[in-house]
């Protein structure tokens, strides 16, 4: 299948560290270009080569299941030859730093590194070290840009714009990279975005980023468009945040009744693992009509084939 | 040692409130026999040839109260001769070194190697601080008396804060008794938890764990309450909020006790960390813009009354980290007075107020004969052109460390020379 490419827009950065630091012209750019993997990953043929001979090494230090192999699909898709490394078994293990790893893999001469990683910050020190392009797959609490991306998208494809829709992100906002990159894109992109959290778990001068906060939940999702859930995330509490999770679904968790608050047609999101029966009842998360989490995972490797085209160009 | 004479030069001395221009004596033994303006061209012996410094200013050796030496056990950091080196390019001849070695300096037997070492391999004077606590733990105190005798200036666990209240209480009783200095490094760890740089949305940005102001005021007013009861030898180390400075402006009209501030908080805030600059990881955090600038007026108004340079020298593997896992610290005791006259250059301060933050406000408290230009003392000096630019360069840098959080920032007013008991150790 045919590939339609727009070679007169360029983006503006060299790799993709976050959506911070991306402009509105380079965001549009990728979700077109998005558009087109779209069609082909629905098609019975979805390989094609625009980035045969390229490498691509997946780095990831914390555990994933959809991100890296969505990124793995996404290269392998594009043609180009993808490596995936745990590194829970590798050298990190015997106590190489970070930077050396990527000395290390850097003269492999790589194309494209895609890192994951449990500190804020790695992948902009990894970008500086080595010569290929670097694509941030969540580095954090700091930005997680190919969520957010596949996100907007996931929006656009179904509202048809995303200028001027009220927009609900929801949960544990403090550890959360993708509501960080979401923040930025959607606010960027004219949408009205409300921060619902309890205290606990509210970033400190987060409403400075330009957006309503809530610890009410139904005020929050008042006349939303959008809700998006975000996952507890209780491997990075180190103390106590919340006291029980009944009581967090309680007042955080998504519900019919909650839900209420929130335009009719409504559409429900997550970045996935869930926590089924904390920050989401099981029934709304599988309703067809209003849940587009599945639809997200889709369009997930959509957005990465666009990224590392884009970025590898 | 010949006798020496230095002509036209701008002398400020705060601890003999001495503010002029005139001309210095030093005797054949290394010691000060004359000062201020009555030495001049006029009346000196017409024989000697006097060193004219056209203008350049003299202030009394710098007294750096905060001071992080390897020895033992971290020299590949630094070590007492890099130091002593690095402190005289930068006009520092006397220095507190903090207890956080490898071992700590916790016991008797290790004071003993410790001036050895100090006298054998440094030029400058060293002062050695001991712990607070056995190993820095928080639990058991240390024989302060004893290591007193030994020679110990200060008790303090340096990069630690004692979290425990009765022990704190206990502390300021035996302190009290025996006479000693306690400096305590104020943070509340269940405030600060994994905290790394300032709350607000510099941290919510970067996604970092943060340490919020109210940590550092909550150890400051818990302390000062038990001070009250109290009344012993109390230093704070380091300010870096501003609410904390107008806690001590009150505070200190009840109770006396006195207070420092790194030279980093009083020059950059929180927005200098920029893209994860792990240099600029320092203990306490930098703050905002308001937080600075209430700790420049704290100097200002003499509630805070000391700078200090916080001297952390971290060797490049420790830097070259992601921000959460990098060591915390920046070297600081070569630019500590060309960053402190930034101050003055700026209109902040009044160039006096420094001197007297970095000379004789420090040898007080430490109640040491150091930082004045008396009569019959230590000729330990600097001169200091107060106008050259100069920009900062790691490779440039004579500590073994090149963490400077001040790395290609252009200065005004560098070092020229510096002396220890009248021997000219540093010369540009």
């Amino acid at each position: 299948m045919a590939i339609k490419t727009n070679k007169a827009i360029k983006i503006s950065k060299k790799h993709l560290l976050g959506i911070q630091d991306l402009s509105v012209n380079d965001i549009n750019y990728i979700l077109d270009e998005s558009e087109t993997f779209i069609k082909l990953n629905q098609s019975k043929n979805k390989k094609i080569d625009v980035l045969r001979g390229k490498t691509q090494i997946n780095l990831f230090f914390e555990p994933s299941t959809r991100t890296q192999s969505s990124f793995e699909l996404a290269g392998k898709r594009l043609g180009a030859d993808v490596m995936s490394m745990n590194m829970g078994n590798s050298a990190i293990k015997k106590g190489e730093t970070l930077i050396d790893t990527a000395m290390t893999l850097n003269a492999m001469h790589p194309d494209i590194i895609v890192i994951r990683h449990q500190d804020s910050g790695a992948c902009n020190l990894l970008s500086q070290k080595v010569n290929c392009v670097v694509l941030n797959a969540g580095d954090g609490r700091r930005e997680h840009p190919t969520q957010a991306l596949l996100d907007a998208l996931t929006i656009r494809n179904r509202k048809k714009k995303i200028q001027g829709l009220k927009i609900a992100i929801c949960g544990d906002i403090l550890h959360s990279r993708v509501a960080r990159s979401n923040i930025y894109l959607l606010t960027m992109l004219g949408a009205e975005v409300n921060i619902v959290a309890p205290s606990n778990l509210m970033p400190k001068e987060i409403e400075k980023f330009g957006v309503n906060t809530f610890t009410d939940m139904k005020k929050g999702l008042k006349d939303c468009d959008i809700v998006m859930m975000l996952r507890l995330q209780n491997e990075r509490m180190t103390s106590s945040y919340l006291s029980s999770n009944r009581e967090y679904y309680e007042y955080y968790g998504l519900t019919p009744d909650k839900l209420d608050h929130a335009k009719s047609d409504a559409l429900i999101m997550h970045p996935g693992p869930m926590n089924r029966g904390i920050e989401i009842d099981t029934r709304l998360a599988d309703d067809i009509n209003k849940s587009v989490i599945k639809e997200q995972v889709e369009l997930g490797v959509a957005v990465r084939m666009a990224c590392l085209k884009i970025f590898c160009e | 040692m010949k006798k020496q004479y230095f002509i036209n030069a701008n002398i400020i001395d705060p601890y003999n409130s001495i503010n002029e221009n005139g001309g210095l004596i030093i005797g054949e033994d290394g010691k000060i026999e004359a000062i201020g303006k009555k030495v001049n061209t006029n009346n000196l012996p017409t024989r000697e040839k006097p060193t004219d410094l056209k203008g350049k200013y003299i202030f009394p050796g710098i007294v750096d109260m905060r001071v992080f030496v390897g020895e033992p056990g971290y020299e590949y950091k630094e070590n007492f001769r890099t130091l002593s080196n690095a402190a005289l390019s930068g006009g520092v001849t006397s220095v507190v070194t903090m207890p956080n070695t490898d071992p700590i300096i916790d016991n008797v037997s290790i004071v003993d190697f410790l001036k050895r070492r100090g006298r054998d391999k440094s030029k400058i004077n060293i002062f050695p601080c001991a712990s607070l606590t056995q190993n820095t733990d928080g639990t058991n105190m240390t024989e302060f008396g004893l290591l007193a005798k030994k020679g110990i200036i200060a008790f303090t666990d340096g990069v630690k804060t004692i979290q425990n209240t009765r022990l704190m209480s206990r502390i300021m009783n035996s302190a009290k008794d025996l006479g000693c200095l306690i400096m305590q490094h104020a943070e509340d760890y269940d405030l600060a938890k994994n905290g790394m740089i300032n709350s607000g949305i510099i941290a919510t940005k970067l996604g970092l764990s943060s340490i919020p102001d109210i940590a550092e005021r909550i150890i400051i007013e818990r302390d000062l309450t038990l001070l009250e009861k109290t009344k012993c030898r109390y230093h704070i180390s380091q300010l870096s909020a501003g609410k904390s400075v107008d806690i001590i402006k009150e505070r200190k009209q009840n109770v006396k006790f006195t207070c420092g501030v790194s030279i980093n908080n009083l020059s950059l805030n929180e927005n200098d960390i920029g893209d994860f600059r792990t240099f600029l990881k320092l203990s306490p955090p930098l703050r905002r813009e308001e937080d600075r600038e209430a700790l420049v007026q704290g100097l200002k108004d003499k509630t805070i009354d000391v700078i200090v340079s916080d001297h952390k020298p971290e060797d490049e593997e420790s830097k070259r980290l992601t921000f959460a896992q990098a060591a915390t610290g920046a070297s600081g005791i070569e630019t500590l007075l060309s960053l402190s006259l930034e101050l003055f250059h700026n209109g902040s301060v009044k160039l006096e107020t420094i001197i007297q933050a970095l000379t004789s406000n420090p040898a007080k408290i430490l109640n040491i004969n150091k930082g004045n230009l008396s009569i019959g003392n230590d000729a330990d000096f600097c001169i200091v052109d107060i106008n050259k630019p100069w920009i900062v360069k790691k490779e440039n840098l004579i500590s073994k460390s090149k963490n400077t959080s001040i790395e290609d920032k252009k200065l005004q007013g560098k070092v020229t020379n510096t002396f220890v008991k009248g021997i000219e150790l540093f010369k540009i």
